[in-house]
């Protein structure tokens, strides 16, 4: 059976979710979009009640959500970091520092530490090439990010 | 309607506004090879994701090659079906399909019926140039289906199968790119799904990706075995079908060909499930009769409409959808439950064998048949009235390793007493089949008279739902008939809402009723055998000396040597079943 229990209240947010989308089966990605910024994720259980609101099935609800990338199963972190991939940023050397948070961290894209506290994604360009490698944690931007300075950046949230 | 003209091949063709390149191309008798596409014609059955680029065409003015199955045609367009240019497209594709597929064809189950396996031949593909990464996926096995993704070439034929036509939403595509697969939510085991097993996504798959549960190497240990006793009963559907798997023309009658291979095959007992079909009417007919007096008689808490019970894709579509509604069916078993129950009790005392001794094996058009026969409440201590339960297609491929040339084998009978059948019971096997059946008895246990005419040619048909008014002697009965489960949610829905006018529904899993089961002969989208397999089984019920199932006269014994009346205690016991709510069974993490 469902292993984490979606409280009442959590269940009820999701169905007011679909009502303000006139619980339409078309709005599918909008609801999934609204229910991922109000929770953080979307867990299984929260796909099925999706599914059951909006009378389709949990599969389709499951093929969406796996077909876009911005769409996650998984909780974010506490302080989610982001390296931007972007060309700048990429032929500046983002994928060493990509890999040095994934080792650092041991975890891969996508994917949030065992504490919750680190999640780790990739994102295209924020707009500030000139300070290339560029990583986001939370809303901060730390810029021209080396490989070995990046311990330095996570002990500011330690 | 508009007119297109356009040229194709150099012939000029006209075409009706909206028509595709690839249907106005058949018009003029050239055929575009297709994968992805599929088409039952005439039950609004269609497949056209153009995703697979088998189909691709040459158009004119137009920079890239245009997929024929989902391009209109225009005015004025010059189209080249098979040029080089087509044609080392059309093959570039196909070997990048094979380059992620498996090839282990030799001894893949759908060898033989594969569309891609057609397809290289057909295009000549003799190697394979492209060598990359190949996307891997565990095996999943149900009750009933297998589900072998790594065979799967994103053709999207049982996704639109599961959900626009059955509505049951089992299976999805699921993932992105070169990862994507059609799977269940969370790829979650088929047998945690809503799946009905009903085996549409089978009989559509053009490759290996999705099967039946093979049981033959069961069933020949078990012939094998001295200290059993092997019957075997076979469902009405079959013998219009099993033919095709020898070559035989679609709608080809092999009823006493199928008798002598079975008996051939070692089976000690070679029944007919159409007897419990007979059975099935007597107690369902009562059910309704019983239901229609009450209602008559001022009781409003009686349930009507009545529904069907005899398919099982239906019976686990109702538990998973209209839990809400478990009263309303009938508590008649299937025809396979029902012979299984007669076979391990009256059948077995009768020939002095333990029921732990006998195995009964059924011969299915269908594959949630294999999955009814686990269900628990039809096990007694443990072992099951019905032990297993072979597709057509499977007992197709038993008679062929077992060296028996069908083909020519004389005509036999069924044994007695469990394979004598009526025409109303061969019915069973088309959509409407089953309703007309229990107007037959129902009519005359009702009015006291003889029908003049047996045949209630207004049920019959492939339309997806249909409603005809049978009048008893006076009082009109409302029938509903729908076949596709996609079509039984709109009766359903009705139903739940209190807008149905229908004392009684017929209501089969598949398209075409068990003809077009998932465990039939692979059809391949060819219309035209449904329609022959259906006018088969309406020869086979007017050739019958008996077409009542009240006046079958082994189910008349059956009644005075064992169960007394239809409806009756022993009956209850035997040939009645419960249902269950499923609508909380989808298991999310386990």
């Amino acid at each position: 059976m469902v292993s984490i229990k979606l409280s009442e209240n959590k269940i009820n947010q999701i169905k007011d979710i679909c009502k303000s989308f006139n619980n339409e089966k078309g709005e599918l990605i909008n609801v999934l979009h609204k229910t991922q910024s109000t929770l953080g994720y979307l867990p299984a259980e929260v796909q099925e009640v999706v599914a059951r609101e909006l009378n389709t099935s949990t599969a389709h609800v499951y093929g969406v959500v796996t077909f876009y990338s911005f769409f996650t199963m998984i909780p974010k972190g506490e302080f989610p970091i982001s390296i931007c991939m972007g060309t700048a940023c990429y032929v500046r050397g983002a994928e060493k520092v990509l890999d040095e948070f994934k080792r650092e961290l041991k975890i891969t894209v996508g994917e949030t530490t065992a504490d919750g506290k680190f999640s780790l994604s990739c994102l295209r360009c924020v707009g500030a090439c000139g300070l290339a490698p560029v990583v986001m944690v939370g809303d901060k931007v730390y810029g021209r990010v080396a490989p070995d300075g990046i311990k330095e950046i996570l002990n500011d949230y330690k | 309607m508009e007119m297109i003209k356009l040229t194709i091949d150099n012939k000029v063709v006209e075409a009706e506004k909206g028509t595709t390149v690839l249907k106005a191309a058949r018009k003029i008798g050239i055929e575009i090879p297709t994968l992805c596409y599929f088409e039952l014609k005439g039950m609004n059955i269609e497949n056209k994701p153009g995703g697979c680029r088998i189909c691709v065409v040459e158009i004119a003015g137009r920079k890239n090659l245009a997929p024929a199955c989902a391009t209109e045609v225009m005015e004025g367009m010059v189209v080249h079906t098979h040029n080089i240019r087509v044609l080392n497209a059309r093959r570039t594709v196909l070997e990048l399909m094979l380059s992620d597929h498996p090839t282990d064809c030799l001894v893949c189950a759908k060898a033989g019926n594969c569309e891609l396996q057609s397809m290289a031949q057909q295009l000549g593909v003799r190697e394979i140039p492209y060598q990359g990464e190949q996307s891997t996926y565990r095996k999943d096995t149900s009750p009933s289906i297998i589900r072998d993704v790594d065979k799967c070439i994103m053709c999207r034929r049982c996704e639109m199968m599961c959900n626009d036509i059955q509505t049951v939403g089992a299976l999805s595509a699921v993932n992105r790119g070169f990862t994507s697969v059609v799977a269940p939510a969370f790829e979650m085991n088929l047998e945690k799904s809503p799946c009905t097993y009903c085996g549409q996504c089978v009989s559509v798959c053009p490759t290996g990706a999705l099967t039946e549960v093979d049981h033959t190497r069961y069933i020949i240990n078990a012939l094998a075995d001295p200290t059993k006793t092997v019957v075997v009963q076979t469902a009405p559907a079959v013998r219009v079908a099993l033919g095709e798997e020898f070559g035989m023309e679609p709608g080809q009658i092999v009823t006493g060909k199928m008798a002598a291979a079975l008996r051939q095959l070692g089976f000690k007992y070679v029944f007919d499930t159409d007897f419990a079909a007979d059975l099935t009417i007597m107690e369902e007919g009562t059910e309704l009769l019983g239901r229609l007096s009450k209602h008559l008689a001022g009781d409003t808490t009686v349930k009507l409409p009545i529904l069907t019970s005899c398919c099982p894709g239906w019976v686990n579509f109702f538990e998973h959808n209209f839990s809400d509604m478990l009263d309303i069916p009938s508590t008649a078993k299937s025809p396979q439950q029902m012979f299984g129950a007669i076979a391990k009790s009256y059948f077995a005392d009768k020939i002095g064998v333990d029921r732990k001794n006998m195995v009964v094996v059924s011969i299915m058009p269908c594959l949630a048949k294999k999955y009814e026969c686990q269900r628990d409440e039809f096990k007694k201590d443990g072992n099951p009235d019905v032990d297993f339960s072979l597709s057509t297609r499977e007992l197709a491929h038993l008679i062929k390793q077992s060296n028996i040339d069908f083909n020519t084998l004389e005509d036999e009978d069924f044994d007695h007493p469990l394979g004598e059948s009526t025409g109303a019971s061969v019915i069973f096997g088309a959509t409407g089949g089953v309703i007309e059946a229990a107007c037959r008895t129902a009519y005359e246990v009702f009015t006291g008279k003889k029908l003049d005419k047996v045949d209630f040619t207004e049920l019959r048909g492939l339309e997806n739902i249909r409603q005809a008014t049978i009048d008893f002697d006076g009082l009109p009965i409302n029938i509903g008939i729908a076949h596709g489960l996609g079509n039984a949610r709109k009766l359903l829905e009705d139903v739940r809402a209190g807008k149905s006018k229908f004392h009684a529904i017929e209501i089969m899993a598949c398209p075409g009723g068990c003809i077009g089961g998932g465990g039939q002969p692979y059809h391949h989208g060819d219309i035209e055998i449904l329609k022959k397999r259906s006018e088969a089984i309406y020869q086979e019920d007017a050739g019958k000396p008996i077409r009542k199932s009240h006046e079958n006269p082994d189910i008349i014994k059956l009644y005075e040597e064992f169960l007394g009346k239809p409806c009756g205690a022993v009956s209850h016991h035997l040939l009645h079943t419960h249902y269950f709510d499923k609508s909380e069974e989808v298991i999310i993490n386990d």
